[in-house]
């Protein structure tokens, strides 16, 4: 009896432990984003979302940043979308898990995601700028064009960085369609194609969709592969064409941070910025999250 | 000559007949099946009549369902199965390599077990196999949909809610859409894979009515495990023990006089 | 059972419509989608080989090996790049990179792998479903974003307490990269947990073990590979992982076994450094040298937790 007791008591001491583990993330997490809302929250204002910095960036806003983030998500997006989409499509509907060559893509996608972010900056340097960049430049006979850090190279080290979220996030929507969907269509005499494009495609857009929203979210928020590859601290115009260089807010945040001369002086503005991007990235997460807990229940509801 | 071109029209007139008499839509020969190491039909031979209804009964796992889906090539989209002997339909071998298989199965229609209506509205379920042969025609769809959903006798049921989605029908309702789906190809043959097992006794009694009166115009097989069903649906059948055809009769036969031990002992419920 | 003969066969034989069709927009569409999943494998290929190229020189250009060479490298203990004499002792940045990434592992793991197992075994139903997407929520916040956090907050707030005389240290920057490790480790510990199957739990709870025995002895051992293939995941994270360390260490390459040093790590050095360099230059290559480093470390650290993966994948099927 009294060694039950003692179980008991030790049960109920490492079963806290584990809950007293979860209740520590949750405070972490409102920590740090508290913090940024009660330091950032008063220097948001329409002005400094919509104007770009004065007086050595002590005032004004950071409408260039905000600019410059959005058109590198967006032509990363463009990017990764179809090749990730269609690299999912490949995988689930027609490769075997058995064929070498799908046991590769899968190696490669599992690496790619774990390869560090400053080594995709040092690719985007070495591939985008140094050799085609160049290559561009000197095949033309142009200047430096191409072969300079810009938004098209930016853009493009991003993708790849984000291929693997879209192929993995792409699969598991496909993943989640039964399989008597396909079946029905393919009775119908429809061909794998139109299967394809008419029944698992819409129903796997949802899925696609969370993967799409989240590598948005990841790209917004990695400055480590665009610091070499196209990102500045500061440009007096906005990027107008891919070849152009632009501002970003992580990049933005952390030449701010680290190497302003007077930190209280920017600090409003420094707050302001990442509280801004913290509303971006969160905000397509929570999108994204949400989404995706939707399916799996309704996955699961369809067992 | 004129006496040579009559004899030639003789022959083949005669050959029609034959054609008539023997009127086979799908023949089988020596047809074996296997998943991985698992035989799952041994040599199976049959002869499947034109617009007659065909039920398959047997144990579970026996490979009913698995013969069946051999008829419309369901079964190659499982990894590591085997097929050999032949399958014509219509003469034609199936499983010859120019088949295309999408061609294929606008002619053999199929009707599962679980109803699987497209998370789409009712119209565009059954408007789906017409679509994805190019047709865009609106009056023409309309008229199709309308046509198959009344050959499946729903129609009464859901002509005021075509764009509401079928899956929030019931179960009976939704496996009627699979059938006007299945139907508005225009498939010369149905295999319906235990179509009703799901269901309630009156959808039950339903789908049965749905299947006599669409023998008139299509070739049916069925597979079972309901014997009362094919009992009272069916024009032959036969009865699939360990993948093998045990026997393969008129329907009246099976159930009244077997030939086989194995056969008797199903139909009259001493195992399964 | 009758047997027909070809007879019937060749009368009935008339041509069909279900010969094969040829679709040209569909053979274009499938054309693409195959090449498509080449990408992945392509770009694998291509980092690889470009951040290898810039390395190559350290070997082969004899201009370069002079200033930097493998021997060069752990022959001395200064990294120094930037100088008349440079000289670049990678034991710094290496014994850094360590201490950091021990750092955060000490503290990241053990919460983590806690929380899996509440969510996944003690938290009410309704809970769980809210658990994972918060703790995802952390995983959302970007890098740059917990570096300023570290650098403006928590080294101010460790600084209180250890008064070090060196505010930005191993200690701030590993915990603030616990906070990126944590998502990492929890989600695939939780999955693996969540992946034992229910019978398993049940047979332990009938036979008179309380559910956190259950939970500590069945369950989790059960998805020990799992667990551990999220701790090495983590550790991959943590070694790769860069504008954390780049804002909170405070970038001094001290050899010292202090955690309240300042440190400067391989990826923060690449980071710090790659901006102002000289392209073609010794100092160049070298950088590419430890990003070539990193890549070579991450893949074989990939590797190793996709195996322990398989591995616990095959055990729950019952193939070992």
């Amino acid at each position: 009896m009294n060694s039950k007791i003692k179980t008991n008591i030790i049960s109920s001491f490492f079963t806290g432990l584990t809950l007293l583990a979860t209740l520590i993330i949750f405070t972490i997490l409102i920590i740090i984003i508290g913090n940024i809302i009660i330091y950032g929250h008063k220097t948001i204002s329409w002005e400094f979302i919509t104007k770009a910095p004065r007086e050595g960036m002590t005032a004004g806003g950071i409408f260039p940043a905000i600019f410059g983030t959005v058109a590198l998500v967006v032509l990363m997006i463009i990017a990764v979308l179809p090749v990730g989409v269609m690299t999912a499509i490949y995988l689930h509907e027609y490769s075997k898990p058995d064929f070498l060559l799908t046991k590769i893509i899968r190696f490669a996608v599992n690496n790619l995601a774990g390869v560090p972010s400053i080594v995709f900056g040092l690719f985007g340097l070495g591939f985008f700028i140094q050799f085609v960049g160049a290559g561009i430049d000197k095949f033309f006979g142009l200047e430096v064009i191409w072969g300079q850090p810009c938004l098209m190279w930016a853009a493009l080290t991003l993708a790849l960085l984000n291929l693997p979220v879209v192929i993995v996030a792409s699969e598991e929507a496909l993943r989640a369609i039964p399989k008597e969907t396909r079946e029905a269509s393919l009775a119908l005499g429809a061909t794998k194609w139109q299967t394809i494009r008419r029944v698992v495609l819409p129903q796997a857009t949802p899925g696609i969709l969370t993967g799409a929203i989240l590598s948005i979210s990841r790209g917004a928020g990695e400055v480590a592969p665009i610091m070499f590859t196209g990102a500045a601290y500061f440009l007096p115009y906005l990027p107008h064409k891919p070849t152009d260089q632009f501002m970003e807010l992580g990049y933005h945040i952390y030449v701010m941070a680290t190497q302003s001369p007077d930190v209280e002086t920017t600090k409003p503005i420094l707050y302001g910025t990442v509280l801004t991007l913290l509303i971006l990235t969160l905000l397509l997460n929570f999108v994204a999250i949400f989404i995706r807990s939707k399916i799996r229940r309704q996955m699961k509801k369809s067992f | 000559m004129d006496e040579k071109a009559k004899m030639d029209n003789r022959i083949t007139e005669i050959s029609q007949n034959r054609l008539e008499e023997f009127s086979s839509k799908i023949l089988v020969e020596g047809l074996n099946f296997y998943y991985g190491r698992n035989h799952a039909l041994k040599d199976v031979s049959v002869n499947i009549k034109a617009n007659q209804v065909t039920a398959f009964i047997g144990p579970s796992g026996c490979g009913k369902s698995t013969f069946l889906r051999c008829l419309n090539r369901m079964n190659d989209l499982i990894p590591g199965v085997k097929v050999s002997g032949k399958v014509y339909f219509d003469g034609m071998d199936i499983y010859s390599k120019d088949i295309g298989l999408a061609e294929l199965r606008r002619k053999v229609g199929m009707v599962f077990q679980k109803s699987n209506p497209f998370p789409k509205s009712i119209f565009e379920n059954v408007a789906y196999g017409l679509r994805i042969q190019g047709i865009t025609n609106k009056s023409h769809l309309e008229e199709t949909v309308e046509k198959t959903l009344r050959d499946a006798a729903l129609w009464d049921e859901v002509k005021d809610k075509l764009d509401e989605s079928a899956m929030k029908l019931s179960g009976g309702q939704q496996q009627r859409v699979c059938i006007a789906r299945a139907l508005a190809v225009e498939p010369e043959v149905l295999l319906m894979d235990e179509p009703a097992s799901a269901l309630d006794p009156i959808s039950t009694a339903k789908i049965e009515e749905l299947i006599l009166d669409l023998k008139k115009n299509y070739t049916i097989v069925i597979v079972t495990h309901n014997m009362q069903q094919a009992a009272r649906i069916s024009d032959y059948t036969g009865f699939f023990f360990l993948g093998e055809l045990i026997e393969f009769d008129d329907t009246s036969k099976i159930f009244t006089n077997p030939s086989n031990k194995k056969t008797e002992d199903y139909v009259t419920g001493r195992f399964g | 059972m009758k047997r027909l003969g070809t007879l019937e066969k060749n009368l009935q034989a008339k041509p069909l419509g279900f010969k094969k069709r040829f679709r040209l927009s569909e053979f274009l569409i499938e054309k693409a989608i195959f090449i498509s999943s080449f990408f992945a494998i392509l770009g694998v290929i291509l980092i690889f080989l470009f951040v290898f190229r810039e390395a190559l020189p350290i070997f082969t250009n004899p201009e370069v090996t002079k200033e930097a060479s493998l021997r060069l490298f752990f022959s001395t203990t200064i990294w120094q790049p930037i100088s008349d004499n440079p000289r670049y002792g990678l034991i710094p940045i290496i014994v850094g990179t360590l201490k950091v990434v021990v750092v955060a592992l000490f503290f990241s793991v053990p919460i983590s792998v806690a929380a899996a197992i509440y969510t996944s075994e003690f938290a009410p139903l309704r809970a769980k479903e809210y658990i994972k997407p918060v703790v995802e929520l952390l995983a959302g916040i970007p890098s740059v974003v917990l570096g300023f956090f570290a650098l403006m907050v928590m080294a101010s707030f460790f600084h209180g307490i250890f008064h070090s005389t060196m505010r930005l240290n191993a200690l701030n920057a590993g915990v603030a990269l616990s906070f990126a490790i944590i998502p990492v480790v929890y989600s695939i510990a939780e999955d693996s947990l969540n992946a034992v199957p229910r019978s398993i739990k049940e047979a332990s709870l009938a036979l008179g073990a309380n559910r956190w025995q259950t939970a500590f002895r069945v369950s989790l051992s059960v998805a020990m590979p799992g667990v551990l293939a999220g701790v090495i995941l983590g550790l991959g994270r943590a070694v790769g992982e860069t504008m954390i360390v780049l804002m909170a260490s405070g970038n001094a390459s001290i050899l010292s076994g202090n955690i309240f040093d300042s440190v400067r790590t391989m990826s923060a050095t690449i980071a710090a450094e790659l901006g102002e360099v000289v392209h073609g230059s010794a100092h160049y290559n070298v950088l590419f040298f430890i990003g070539a480093s990193l890549f070579i470390f991450t893949l074989f650290i990939n590797s190793l937790a996709h195996l322990t993966v398989t591995r616990l994948q095959r055990k729950l099927a019952g193939k070992i």
